[in-house]
């Protein structure tokens, strides 16, 4: 009986290890496991899964690894979409959900980090002042957190959420901001920089409103702590919007800004316990995957398509945290 | 008139080289480590039996009932197959402090003392939030 049970773990194991090898190869068309996996997450949702150890980390992985594409592409951490989706859909307690959603979208950025950097997508000088104080209020935010209850954090979240989705469906000429003169704050850090589209434009990019952009961070901070998630639903409008960085630096420097802040979370909760390797690792390993492959279509994107991906993505993950928050 | 220059500055690029390796690293040692504890090969600390059951309760449920250990504990359990997976874990974790080192050298070599102080700053934070200091999460 003891072999036959460890001969099963072997077996099982071994082919999740195989999954694990072949996602790239396997996920662009595998209906047949796709529509399996929708079956049994259907499934789950009205009762106890029944299912062997290894399926929920398999369904996971694939899961993950698409939820990486979008991820890179709509400039949010994969914590925004994962903790809404994998809480709903699979049978993992809320607390593991936002242990391993904070790994993963801490992993996620990490992947994303050096194509974004290299492509000067992303900016070190427009991000490092930005991280060091966000990530420094998301560990305040995290004590917040904990004193504040869940559904009242809930509530809000997918308030703020919703808010700046319709901030962004609302607002004009996003994709390439006008800066027609660079503040003194930004003009002293050289907050600048120019990137090359895929057409061979150089588009020259600066900062303005860069104070009132920094202490936007503080809250932006503070409530990425409370909410045990990435911050990039707040990061892109604030860089884009208000600091004139155009969208395609505004959403690599968020993606690769969410690789410093979720770092300050994510030990927290590691510490505390929350992290599960057997449903964790895969949700991580499918998101880098996801990611490496988002990074390569993000230079090939239409600015126009990210933010209108942008918006959906924040309406869905804030509808479904204010569904959750009033108890629905 | 010049081309603006679209090359990334040299510090960025090695930030995004260290930060290379070391994903490859941790996506490496990640599913290493998880194979040997999938397959088996290190018995786990808590039986799979008993992590299925436990990742639906809380996880306060699920530390007292298997006697996991919190903060720092799980290095004292590396020789467990499930706890080995923190390795590749804590080193994601580790990254961006190691990756802003060089950088921190980088911008004194420089003179560019403000983002020198910046980088400095951010390692302390991050350092501050990994050593355990900070209890609670959020929600």
């Amino acid at each position: 009986m003891k072999l036959n049970m460890t001969l099963m773990r072997i077996l099982g194991g071994t082919a999740l290890a195989l999954l694990l090898l072949v996602t790239l190869a396997w996920a662009g068309n595998n209906t047949e496991l796709a529509n399996e996996a929708a079956k049994q997450m259907a499934e789950a949702t009205g009762a106890p899964s029944t299912l062997p150890w290894w399926a929920w980390p398999t369904i996971l992985l694939f899961f993950c690894f698409v939820l990486g594409i979008i991820a890179v592409l709509a400039g949010v951490g994969g914590g925004v979409l994962f903790v809404p989706l994998v809480s709903g859909f699979f049978p993992f307690h809320l607390d593991f959900v936002r242990g391993a959603g904070l790994l993963v979208a801490l992993a996620g950025a990490l992947a994303a980090g050096p194509g974004l950097l290299k492509r000067n997508l992303a900016s070190l000088r427009l991000a490092l002042p930005v991280a060091l104080i966000a990530s420094s209020c998301a560990i305040v935010g995290a004590f917040l957190g904990l004193a504040l209850p869940g559904n009242v954090v809930q509530i809000c979240l997918g308030g703020t959420i919703m808010g700046i989705a319709v901030l962004l469906l609302t607002s004009k000429n996003t994709a390439r901001p006008v800066v027609t003169k660079q503040d003194a704050l930004g003009l002293a850090l050289g907050i600048q920089g120019a990137y090359m589209e895929a057409n061979g434009e150089i588009v020259e990019w600066k900062t303005h409103r860069t104070l009132p952009g920094l202490l936007l961070f503080i809250i932006i901070g503070i409530m990425a702590g409370m909410f045990g998630l990435g911050a990039g639903w707040a990061n892109v409008p604030v860089l884009n919007l208000l600091m004139g960085a155009p969208l395609k630096v505004a959403v690599g420097t968020s993606k690769f800004l969410l690789s410093i802040t979720d770092t300050s979370a994510a030990w927290v909760y590691l510490n505390q316990g929350c992290v599960i390797p057997l449903m964790a690792i895969p949700s991580i390993i499918g998101l880098m995957m996801g990611s490496f492959v988002g990074v390569r279509l993000l230079a090939k994107a239409k600015p126009a398509f990210i933010r209108y991906m942008v918006i959906g993505v924040l309406l869905f993950a804030g509808g479904k945290a204010l569904a959750k928050g009033l108890g629905f | 008139m010049n081309r603006p220059d679209t090359n990334a500055p040299a510090e960025q690029i090695t930030y995004a080289n260290i930060l290379f390796y070391g994903c490859w690293g941790g996506l490496a040692l990640m599913i290493l480590t998880y194979i040997v504890y999938v397959t088996g090969i290190m018995d786990p600390y808590v039986s799979m039996e008993l992590v299925t059951k436990f990742w639906s309760q809380p996880v306060g449920d699920y530390l007292t009932q298997n006697n996991v250990p919190t903060g720092w504990g799980w290095a004292t359990l590396l020789g467990k197959g499930d706890f080995l997976n923190f390795l590749g874990i804590a080193l994601l974790g580790g990254l961006t402090i190691i990756c802003y080192i060089p950088v921190i050298f980088a911008y004194l070599k420089k003179k560019d003392m403000a983002y020198a102080v910046i980088s400095i700053l951010e390692v302390l934070v991050l350092c501050f939030a990994a050593s355990g200091i900070v209890g609670g999460g959020a929600h």
